[in-house]
């Protein structure tokens, strides 16, 4: 006798995905579409699919999909917000998305503490366009636009954005994950399941930042890249909530408690 | 004994699922997927445990995981 | 419905948005349209409805976007700079193929220019105006009661082709105080046509895509040529225009906006001094009325367009005529208003030659 442990979720389309060899964004995509399978608000979900490599997601979540401007995901999911409270949005974005072009809606978003999740995927680099460097590269990193590494002196440090939106008043669940090791991967279920129940409460904007590799954009191999993740990326970004709305009134060993999450201990 | 299912035309022979689990269970195809890849194929199915740990990491949801049941077990 | 009110434009319009369905609308503070956004928010929340004023232009064509997409009736509003700053989001509106109304209460430009009233976006709102082949369904009111009633043929326009329609309007008109009487009922939004695209819950039915993309050879281009065969549908059904005093004309004006209104003031002394003179008024400026300007140019030697710009429509009319009548322009850009006797003399000065 056998029991199925691990199948794949309803949440995504049977379409198989375009992204390169060992992407993060594939591991991420199933995180979110459980998520949202797990929840039962696949029938009621949209999502916002953005410029960049993701651009594809609109193919691979098994829910109504919009594709607006680069950038733009958190000022179409405000929209879609206020019109359908009934509805749950996510808005799935990349660093250059989100910080870069899209920095004002992002910011403003979670200051009016707009009740959406946004799923921002953070592997320091523009991938669709062939990997130049982005607002979050790392000091030193090379990119076609950063040829001999980042230099500080003319391009700049790279964007914090969980700290960044932590010093906002508005409330709202602000987390930093990664996907390179099974253990993180179930961690960064438990924040994207965290995120969309903060929404599904009401209890404002909720952001899940995913720390995610690219190989192909890197220039490493697979392997090489989710250790890149674990030396490099890490340090840089610390891993850790930031922001939680349950912190002020119940402090945050009880907080943990109030929202279940269903993890995994089937294995050995 | 438990398995896991590789989805040949999803996979893209990263490599993650092999150093993912703990027993060695997994390595990479030494025959291209039609896909054009080297499919991850179990090399050790008898050490299988159904951890799940290669498809959590599986960035092309290609892996399923079945699981010997306990009771299953005992009636043999 | 029948009460006459005495109304700023912008409010006139504002209010006639909301009549007509209107239950959201994201904007940004730029003059001369400020009455708008500020009307919106405290009229909106009486009738239910949402108001967000937005970071920046940019972010909010982007939410009427989302809400629409969601099923509302949407609107946004601007003067050039802000109208500029919109176009991204417009043209991939267009693309999504998603209806939404938006008004461009012009101003002087290029520029920051100033904040007087000006024609200058003409070619802005009439070729679309950002990236790709599209169109945009432009209406040019001429007075507040205009103002106020046009909302709701856009909104209808704009949900029968799914597409972005506008109001193309000057500073004038917008901050101008005059009676209007609304001549349509209020529109409850429970009575909208049912639309087979919004996103929302998908029970009962398959999942629904909402974009402008399609990266497959071949299917772009399909899509583009679906849209032309929508335009020029448009282009056949949807042209509205104003004529006076055509009949055995030696000289027609053409002009939009506040410009044909002092047009209109030049025909009585035009008629004095035994000049038979006429006036076309375009009130869809995309949809150009060209069929009915080719008519004209086979009767009538003259046309004098004036705007309050260098010269922007008066290319329209020579793609209309096509050389049969001499095309003459008179222009007062960037914020400045010609007088009745400055039509006059053009007037003269054409015919007497």
């Amino acid at each position: 006798m056998e029991k199925k442990v691990f199948k794949r979720t309803g949440g995504l389309t049977d379409i198989p995905m375009r992204y390169c060899p060992g992407c993060g964004h594939g591991i991420i995509h199933r995180l979110v579409a459980e998520v949202i399978e797990e929840l039962g608000v696949q029938k009621r979900t949209i999502g916002i699919a953005p410029v960049g490599c993701s651009v594809f997601a609109d193919e691979y979540f098994n829910c109504d999909m919009i594709q607006p401007p680069h950038g733009r995901g958190p000022a179409v999911a405000t929209g879609m917000k206020r019109i359908r409270p009934d509805c749950v949005v996510f808005s799935y974005q990349g660093d250059g998305d989100l910080a870069s072009i899209g920095m004002a809606e992002t910011v403003h978003a979670a200051a009016r503490a707009e009740n959406i999740t946004i799923i921002f995927v953070n592997n320091a680099i523009y991938g669709m366009t062939g990997g130049q460097m982005a607002p979050t590269t790392l000091i030193g990193m090379k990119s076609t636009t950063s040829p001999f590494g980042r230099d500080v002196k003319r391009a700049g440090y790279p964007i914090r954005m969980c700290e960044f939106l932590a010093a906002l008043d508005a409330p709202g669940y602000l987390v930093r994950v990664s996907v390179h090791k099974p253990a993180n991967v179930m961690k960064a279920k438990k924040a994207v399941k965290k995120a969309f129940q903060v929404q599904m409460e009401g209890l404002g904007f909720s952001m899940v930042e995913i720390i995610s590799q690219c190989p192909t954009d890197w220039f490493l191999t697979p392997l090489q890249a989710v250790e890149y993740v674990e030396k490099q990326m890490i340090p840089y970004y610390p891993l850790g909530e930031y922001k939680t709305p349950f912190k002020k009134e119940e402090g945050k060993k009880e907080a943990k408690d109030k929202i279940e999450v269903e993890f995994r201990t089937d294995f050995n | 004994m438990s398995r896991i299912e590789v989805d040949e035309k999803r996979c893209k022979g990263c490599g993650l699922c092999v150093i993912a689990c703990p027993f060695g269970v997994l390595d990479l195809s030494d025959k291209f997927s039609s896909t054009g890849y080297y499919p991850a194929v179990m090399v050790k199915p008898e050490k299988c445990t159904g951890c799940t740990l290669c498809a959590l990491v599986c960035p092309d949801v290609a892996i399923e995981v079945y699981k010997e049941t306990k009771k299953a077990g005992a009636e043999k | 419905m029948t009460e006459r009110i005495l109304m700023k434009g912008n409010e006139a319009l504002a209010e006639g948005a909301v009549r007509a369905g209107c239950r959201f609308f994201a904007g940004y503070p730029i003059t001369p349209q400020n009455e708008i956004p500020e009307y919106m928010s405290w009229r909106l929340p009486e009738v239910g409805g949402t108001f967000i004023q937005a970071e920046s232009e940019v972010a909010a064509i982007n939410m009427i976007f989302g809400a629409s997409a969601c099923g509302a009736r949407v609107m946004t509003s601007s003067s050039g700079p802000g109208i500029s700053l919109k176009q991204e989001g417009i043209s991939y509106i267009a693309g999504a193929e998603i209806p939404i109304f938006y008004a461009d209460i012009m101003r002087g430009g290029p520029g920051l220019g100033n904040i007087a009233p000006a024609q200058g976006d003409y070619f802005q709102a009439t070729r679309g105006g950002g990236h790709g082949d599209y169109r945009v369904i432009v209406f040019a009111p001429n007075s507040v009661i205009e103002m106020g009633n046009f909302p709701r043929i856009c909104y209808e326009l704009a949900d029968k082709y799914r597409m972005p329609s506008m109001i193309l309007a000057d500073g004038l008109l917008g901050q101008m105080m005059e009676p209007i009487v609304y001549d349509f009922e209020p529109i409850d939004p429970k009575d909208f046509p049912e639309k087979d695209y919004l996103l929302g819950c998908t029970e009962g039915r398959e999942r629904r895509v909402v974009r402008s993309y399609d990266l497959r050879p071949g299917y772009l281009e399909k899509n583009t040529l679906k849209l032309e065969k929508k335009f020029k549908s448009i282009e056949e059904n949807e042209v509205r225009y104003d004529d006076t005093n055509m009949e055995g004309a030696d000289l027609v004006m053409v002009a939009f906006g506040t410009a044909s209104r002092v047009c209109k003031s030049a025909i009585p002394l035009a008629k004095e001094a035994g000049m038979k003179v006429g006036l076309l008024r375009p009130i869809t400026l995309w949809p150009f009325p060209m069929k009915v300007l080719r008519q004209i140019a086979d009767e009538v030697e003259h046309i004098l367009v004036v705007e309050m710009n260098i010269g922007q429509m008066v290319e329209d009319v020579k793609l209309a005529v096509e050389g049969k009548s001499q095309v003459h322009f008179y222009g007062r850009p960037s914020g400045s208003v010609p007088v009745t006797e400055e039509i006059f003399e053009q007037v003269k000065m054409i015919l007497k030659k």
